[in-house]
Formats: structure tokens, C-alpha cells, sequence
């Protein structure tokens, strides 16, 4: 079957780092990727290439089939991708309903100068969102209102409101508190397995890569350094040497 | 409650244009700045700033000039359409380029664009007129002939039509999914990217608007004032439209009305009470509105709505 | 073109690059360190003209020196500078340190404004001229052409002077390098114990002593007259634009191209001579939006 997601050679280095040293990758439907790694190796420049936001030096980038290599980052949206950001991107300027409304009108590709942007999309579909995720209390506060575990859920909503075929997560649980984690994972991938999404998500935490990942992959110095089952991969020693940081 | 305000406001305008005849140029002018101030505000929606926007004056008011020697006779209404016109075709091809550029760098390349016609048009003597200007004789309107004070209250109320339209019309802009899309840009252009929404094509569609407003104001300008000369393109015409959408307020489309209303006030009385300092006050008025009032009158209006617990 | 006409207008051009790049430094050096684009530069150029002219008036009767001028203009300019620069930066732009850079463009552009009242009510309307220092100076011959000392040599050898002071005062002094500190990093420089506040005042001082020293310089070969400023303030971001933002060395290159290619145009193509300057800051910008001599930026996301 197809790969979801295929990369094949991909390379790209910042003046003397290597951050994409020959990846050759295959993400299929239904996966659940956890992706980890130290900082610095390479996972959000991996993320920031397949999405289109990094072009690399060589190498080619496939999405549901299609050649994204060359693509800017709404175009391979387009096709059915929805990212969230290590560091939550907000629009600072507009309401928790906003962004989700824009993210609507995104997803729907029409920008109507006339119609108010409220009445320009599905409002039921945003109140299911905002309820799925917790912010239906908070749904008319300006953004910078919230603190930072409904900032990084609020923009994963915005993602989710894509309807995507995959949801990429760089470090979706990073900058949250330790009680609410699990929570804000349980919440997401419950609602991703309803809609059948396939996901990807950068985790340090081992734990949340237990519980919710069916396969691995390491990332070190630019290179997948292992992939396979969550059982095996944690129980290889370069990884649990380099990357878990037990001696 | 605004929108009240709005209309109240464009009444009264109305009124005094009636009651005291000398005030009707005085007005039109109010209601050209505030147009071509709207103009640059709704590129400042999305954090843009122009300091090159009269340009697209210049073009509004050159092309109604050249159509005017071209083809005496025609109808002031057609004259207007075509400086709206060939104000958006300009902006539409600038436009290609300056949506790629943000900060003060979208800002300079508008300036050195308006600059390079400013020049141009003070220098090229023949096709111009230089610095002197071309004159632009009375037309008819609906094919009426008119004498100066019907032409200009015809002209005071087709600036009150249009300034009210607009004031409707771009604020439910400003609400709509393009308008907020617009605002979004300003906040975070790569979200906008991720969510599929071209921030190029949005700033594009808004850049041909604030064109085409800028360029309206341009072309009533040169109407009423019967004279187009380079000054309405000079780089410090650019930045009083930016000082004025500051002073009235981006909350709001009339925020610009308001704006132009007290600059044009304060250039006048200026004018007849304390000569030659009317720049000083106005100087001194946008400094007091920056440190005390920075979202404008508007944005104080709002703010006292909202103490006292009304509806936005 | 003859070869005499090509030396004139060689000698034109550095000559109005020189000031061109006195006005320009202050004002890139400004935004450089305090990422404030200043409208008001204008008005500095315009008030160290006529401070100058003003000043050399009144020492016209007491039969003043060659160098005694001199110390007038570059008196004025440091009059001028300290004054007007210390108003402006503590009396206003301090204010709107923390606000967004279009509102500190806004609040440089109303105190141009106010200035230019200011200078009107100071100096009246009518032309302030006082070219005594040129006939002081005489002429220089080179190859058949015939050239002031002053527009040839005094002003570019004022220009590269202050030039060459900036970039030692900068790199080899200790205050100069609190400042290249600031401009990199004003809150990790002020956690280093820097006095952020009293390098961006004298920052701003430095920066509009050399846009008043443009103007003062720039007195005796015209008359000094209202508009002045303007006209100098948009040439100026002509060049700080191209050259782009706080590039010091940049700006030096700039100016002369930009002065070099106006002068070109006065004698070849008289019409495009005011456009020249903004017809290629179109040109760079277009193709190297920061500016020619600009830096990379880093990684945001």
C-alpha cells in the first residue's frame, strides 16, 4: 500500500551541521509515530522539510502519493496534513472561537469579504471541537488569556479542524504541567482514533511514547538511528544510552 | 453604537455644508483624507504600513486630469470611475511585488515607489505641467451643467454617499473571513500558512482596495480643488494618511472620518486664528494620542463602552 | 560626454555623496542600536544648517578666520546634536521604548513635524546663506577643471573623518562597545551591567550630531530654507535603505553610488535626476529586499 508519508534521500545541512543526513522514511495510515530524539538532532527540521516549510538539498518528499517536494506548506495542507508547533502558533490578536473559525475557513479554501466570519462557517462543528478539547468555557477570551497547556491544545485543535489525513505534534505535552499530560494526550488521541487520522508526534516523554505510540523512531545526528516497535526500540542500548541518558 | 456615530456624524457635515458655503471644500477635503486614510488602514490590519499610499492619490487624480484635456466633456461621474480605475491597475501590479515584503521594508519599497512618480511627475514639464500642475476644468455631473456652488455641494454629497458606504462597507470587511484572515497576518503569517490561507493572496485582494480608496480620494481631490499638482504624491501626504488612521483609530472604519474631522479642524482654525503653526499642533496632538490614546479616538470610545457595559 | 564634463560631474557626485553619508550615518546608526527608523533626522539636518548659517552671520563682523568658520559649522552641529538629539530621545522616544516600531516611527514623524514650525518660527521664511567659508578656501585645478576646495575636499575629508572616528570609536573603545552591545542585545547587555539608557541617549546624540554636522556642512554652498529637511530626510532613507538598515560601511557605498549616479544624470539625462536616488532603491529593494549589504536572520520556528 502506499505510505501515507515517504521521504527518500532526504538531505539538508545548516552551515557545518548535518540536520538531514540520507533519510529514507515510510509513514503508512493508521500508524501512531512517536519521534524521538535529542535537541538538536534533527526531528523538527524533519518536520519542517516533509511539511514544505524547509526545502532540502536533495532528496524528494511524498505525501498521500503526491510529489510535495517543491510544495509551500498550504499546498501540501491541502492535501490532508495538519501540524501543531513546539511552540504553540496563535493568532494573538483574535479569540480562542477565532482561530478555530479561521482555521474552518481555511480548510474550506473560501474567503468571502462580505459574509462575517462567524456566519462563514459551521458553528456546531467548532462548538464539538472547542467541547472536545476543553476550551468551551474559554471560547471568547483573546488567546493570550490562556495559559500554556490550552495554548498547545488550542493549536492543535486548529490543526484538527483541518480534518486531516495526518496530524503531525511537535512536542505536544512540553511547557505542560505533569498531572495534566496525560489528559491533553487522552483527549487527543482519542479524538484522532474516532476520525481515524494518522498521527506523528515528537515526545521526550517516555511514558506518553508507551502509552500511545505503535512504533518508534529515533532520531540522532540527522539520522533515523532505529524505528521499529515501541518494546524494541527502547530497549536498544545506543538509544537507551544517547537518547534516555541511562549510562 | 459607532456606526451611530457615524451617521450622526456624516449628517452634521451635511448640514453645515448647507448652512456655511465656504465650508464645503473645507469638508470634501476631510472626507478625501479620510478616505485615502481608511485606505492605509486596512493595510495597517495587517500590520503593514505604507509610506508611499498617495501615490495611488497621484495616479487617481493624473488620470482623471489627462481624461479631462483628453476628452473634455465627459461626465464628472466617468471621470471618477476612471481614477478609481487606474489607481487599481497600478496597485494591482505593485501589488505583485510589495505583498512579499513586510515591516519597514514593505513601507520603504512604497515610499520609493511613490517617490519615483512624485519625481517624475514634478519633472516631466510637457506631458505634466511639473510643479505648476494641471488644471482640471468643471465637468458635468449626470450630464448636468453646474455652476461652482451646486458642482460643490454635489461633490460634498457624493463624498458623504461614498464616505458612508464605505464605512459599512469595509467594516463588515474588517468582520468578515477575509478581514479577519487579514489581521491574522499581522499576528502570525506561518499559522495562516499551516491552515492552508495564502497570506500573499489576502494581503494582494487588500492592497487593490486600499489602491482603489486612495485613489477615489485622489480623483475627488482633483475635482474639487479643479488643479492636480505633484504634492498630492509627496512621501509627507503618505504620512499624514498614516498619522490620521493613528489619530481617528483602526477599530473602527469610521475611526478614519474621525481622524481626517479633527486634522482638517485643526488645519483650519490653525489657519485663521494662529498662523503658520498648524503642523505644530497637529504635531503635538499625534504625540499626546500615541502616548495617552494609542488606539486612537475610536479605541477610546470603545474603551469607555466597555466600562460603562454596552455592546461593541 | 567630454572628459571635463565626466570629472565635473565625478567631483559633483562625491562631493553631495559626502553629505548624503554624514546625514545617512546618523540615521542608520540610530536605527541600528535602537531599531528606530527617525523621521526627525530631517529636522536636525535642517536645524544644523541654519544653526551654522546663523552662526557665521554673527561672527561675519568681527572678521573671523578661516578656522574660526569652520569651528562654527562643526560647533552648531554639536549644539544642535546634544540639544535636539537629548529633547527627542528622553523627552520623547524614551516614552515609546517598549511600544511597536510603527508607533516610534509615528512619534519621530510628529516631531518632525513639530520642528519644522519650530524652525519657521526660529528662522522665518526668507534664505539663510553664508558662503564666506568657500571664497576662504578657494578653488583646486585638475585637469582642466576647476573646483572648490571646500565641496571637493573639506567636506568628503569631514565625512571619512567621521567615518573612520565612528567605527574606532565602536570597535576600540569601551563605551563604543557597550553600544555594539546594546544593538545586539539590549536585555542581555543591561543584565551585563550596561547602562542601556544612557547608551541609547548618547547613541541618539552621536547619531543627530552627524545628521546636524550633514546640514551645517552642507550651509555655506546653499541657502538654508524651509523644506530643506525633507527633501535630505527621504534622500537619506534612500541610502540607509539600499545600503540596508544599520549597515554603517554599507551606507558609505551607498551614498556614493546614489550621489555618483545623481550627478551622472544632471548632465546626462537632467529629467531623472530626482529620481535616480529612488529608482535604485526600488531596484535593490526588488531584488535584495534587506538592503544590499544586509545580514542573514535566524530560524523563527
Amino acid at each position: 500500500m502506499t505510505p501515507l508519508l515517504e521521504t527518500k534521500g532526504l538531505q539538508l545541512s545548516f552551515g557545518g551541521v548535518v540536520a538531514a543526513d540520507n533519510i529514507d522514511f515510510a509513514l503508512q495510515r493508521g500508524e501512531r509515530l512517536a519521534v524521538i530524539g535529542q535537541n538538536g538532532a534533527g526531528k523538527t527540521t524533519f518536520i519542517n522539510i516533509c511539511t514544505g516549510f524547509l526545502k532540502p538539498t536533495a532528496g524528494r518528499v511524498f505525501f498521500d502519493g503526491h510529489d510535495v517536494t517543491d510544495k509551500l506548506p498550504r499546498q501540501i495542507v491541502r492535501l490532508g496534513l495538519g501540524r501543531s508547533f513546539q511552540l504553540p502558533q496563535l493568532f494573538l490578536d483574535h479569540s480562542v472561537r477565532q482561530c478555530l473559525e479561521i482555521a474552518a475557513v481555511g480548510r474550506s479554501g473560501q474567503l468571502p469579504f462580505f459574509k462575517s466570519l462567524s456566519d462563514a462557517v459551521d458553528q456546531h462543528e467548532i462548538n464539538d471541537t472547542l467541547h472536545l478539547v476543553g476550551l468551551s468555557a474559554r471560547a471568547d477570551e483573546p488567546t493570550l488569556a490562556l495559559p500554556e497547556g490550552q495554548r498547545k491544545l488550542l493549536d492543535i485543535a486548529m490543526a484538527l479542524m483541518l480534518q486531516p489525513k495526518l496530524l503531525i505534534m511537535d512536542e505536544p505535552t512540553s511547557g505542560v504541567a505533569s498531572e495534566d499530560k496525560m489528559a491533553l494526550m487522552d483527549t487527543v488521541m482519542q479524538a484522532l482514533k474516532e476520525r481515524e487520522v494518522t498521527s506523528w508526534f515528537v515526545e521526550h516523554d517516555i511514558d506518553i511514547v508507551n502509552r500511545y505510540a505503535t512504533r518508534v523512531a529515533a532520531w540522532i545526528a540527522g539520522k533515523v538511528a532505529a524505528d521499529g516497535s515501541p518494546a524494541e526500540v527502547l530497549a536498544l542500548p545506543q538509544i537507551q544510552r544517547e537518547i534516555l541518558g541511562h549510562p | 453604537m459607532i456606526r451611530g456615530l457615524a451617521w450622526l456624524g456624516f449628517l452634521i457635515c451635511f448640514v453645515l455644508g448647507l448652512l456655511f458655503p465656504w465650508s464645503k471644500t473645507p469638508l470634501i477635503m476631510a472626507l478625501c483624507y479620510g478616505m485615502a486614510s481608511l485606505g492605509v488602514a486596512i493595510m495597517m490590519r495587517a500590520g503593514q504600513v505604507s509610506f508611499g499610499h498617495a501615490l495611488y492619490a497621484a495616479i487617481g487624480a493624473y488620470s482623471v486630469a489627462f481624461t479631462a484635456r483628453s476628452f473634455p466633456g465627459l461626465d464628472g461621474i466617468l471621470l471618477l470611475v476612471i481614477g478609481v480605475i487606474g489607481s487599481m491597475l497600478a496597485g494591482g501590479v505593485v501589488g505583485l511585488f510589495v505583498v512579499r515584503y513586510r515591516g519597514i521594508f514593505f513601507g520603504m519599497l512604497n515610499l520609493a515607489l511613490s517617490m519615483v512618480v512624485f519625481s517624475m511627475l514634478g519633472k516631466l514639464y510637457n506631458l505634466t505641467g511639473g510643479t505648476d500642475g494641471l488644471r482640471i476644468n468643471r465637468p458635468t455631473f449626470f450630464n448636468q451643467t453646474l455652476e461652482r456652488d451646486a458642482f460643490e455641494t454635489s461633490l460634498l454629497l457624493l463624498s458623504l454617499l461614498f464616505a458612508a458606504l464605505l464605512v459599512w462597507g469595509v467594516q463588515r470587511y474588517f468582520k468578515s473571513a477575509a478581514g479577519e484572515a487579514l489581521a491574522a497576518i499581522k499576528s502570525n503569517e506561518t499559522r495562516l500558512e499551516y491552515l492552508g490561507l495564502s497570506a500573499r493572496r489576502i494581503l494582494w485582494n487588500a492592497y487593490l482596495l486600499s489602491a482603489a480608496l486612495v485613489g477615489l480620494s485622489g480623483a475627488m481631490f482633483g475635482l474639487v480643488q479643479g488643479l492636480v499638482t505633484p504634492d498630492i504624491g509627496a512621501w509627507f501626504r503618505s504620512g499624514e494618511y498614516v498619522f490620521i488612521s493613528i489619530l481617528g483609530g483602526s477599530g473602527h472604519a469610521f475611526g478614519a472620518f474621525l481622524g481626517a474631522g479633527v486634522f482638517e479642524a485643526v488645519k483650519l482654525f490653525a489657519a485663521a486664528y494662529m498662523t503658520g503653526v498648524w503642523q505644530l499642533i497637529l504635531g503635538v496632538t499625534l504625540i499626546i494620542v500615541i502616548l495617552v490614546a494609542p488606539d486612537g479616538i475610536v479605541g477610546l470610545l470603545q474603551k469607555r463602552r466597555s466600562s460603562v457595559g454596552g455592546q461593541p | 560626454m567630454s572628459t571635463d564634463l565626466m570629472l565635473l560631474a565625478l567631483a559633483d557626485g562625491v562631493s553631495y555623496a559626502a553629505l548624503l553619508f554624514m546625514v545617512s550615518l546618523g540615521l542608520t546608526l540610530i536605527f541600528g542600536v535602537m531599531g528606530i527608523v527617525n523621521v526627525a533626522h530631517g529636522a536636525l539636518y535642517a536645524f544644523g544648517g541654519y544653526t551654522a548659517s546663523y552662526l557665521t552671520l554673527l561672527v561675519a563682523s568681527h572678521e573671523p578666520s578661516t578656522f574660526t568658520l569652520l569651528a562654527c559649522l562643526v560647533g552648531a552641529a554639536l549644539l544642535v546634536g546634544v540639544v535636539l538629539g537629548t529633547v527627542l530621545e528622553t523627552g520623547l522616544l524614551r516614552r515609546v521604548q517598549l511600544r511597536d516600531p510603527v508607533q516610534q516611527l509615528l512619534m519621530t514623524f510628529a516631531a518632525f513635524m513639530v520642528l519644522e514650525d519650530v524652525q519657521r518660527l526660529i528662522w522665518g521664511t526668507q534664505p539663510y546663506s553664508a558662503p564666506d567659508i568657500i571664497g576662504r578656501l578657494g578653488t583646486v585645478n585638475f585637469f582642466n577643471v576647476t573646483y572648490t576646495v571646500y565641496q571637493l575636499i573639506v567636506i568628503p575629508l569631514v565625512a571619512v573623518l567621521s567615518y573612520a572616528g565612528l567605527l574606532l570609536f565602536l570597535h576600540f573603545t569601551s563605551l563604543g562597545q557597550q553600544v555594539v552591545a546594546v544593538t545586539h542585545h539590549r536585555e542581555m547587555a543591561t543584565a551585563l551591567g550596561i547602562h542601556a539608557k544612557r547608551i541609547g541617549w548618547l547613541t541618539f546624540v552621536l547619531g543627530a550630531c552627524l545628521g546636524a554636522l550633514g546640514g551645517a556642512m552642507a550651509a555655506p554652498t546653499t541657502s538654508m530654507v524651509p523644506g530643506a529637511g525633507a527633501d535630505m530626510i527621504v534622500l537619506s532613507f534612500a541610502v540607509v535603505a539600499t545600503a540596508g538598515m544599520g549597515q554603517i560601511s554599507g551606507a558609505l557605498l551607498a551614498a556614493l553610488l546614489i550621489g555618483l549616479a545623481r550627478s551622472l544624470a544632471v548632465y546626462l539625462a537632467p529629467e531623472w535626476e530626482v529620481a535616480v536616488p529612488y529608482l535604485i532603491m526600488v531596484m535593490v529593494l526588488l531584488i535584495r529586499p534587506h538592503g544590499l549589504f544586509s545580514v542573514a536572520q535566524a530560524r523563527r520556528i
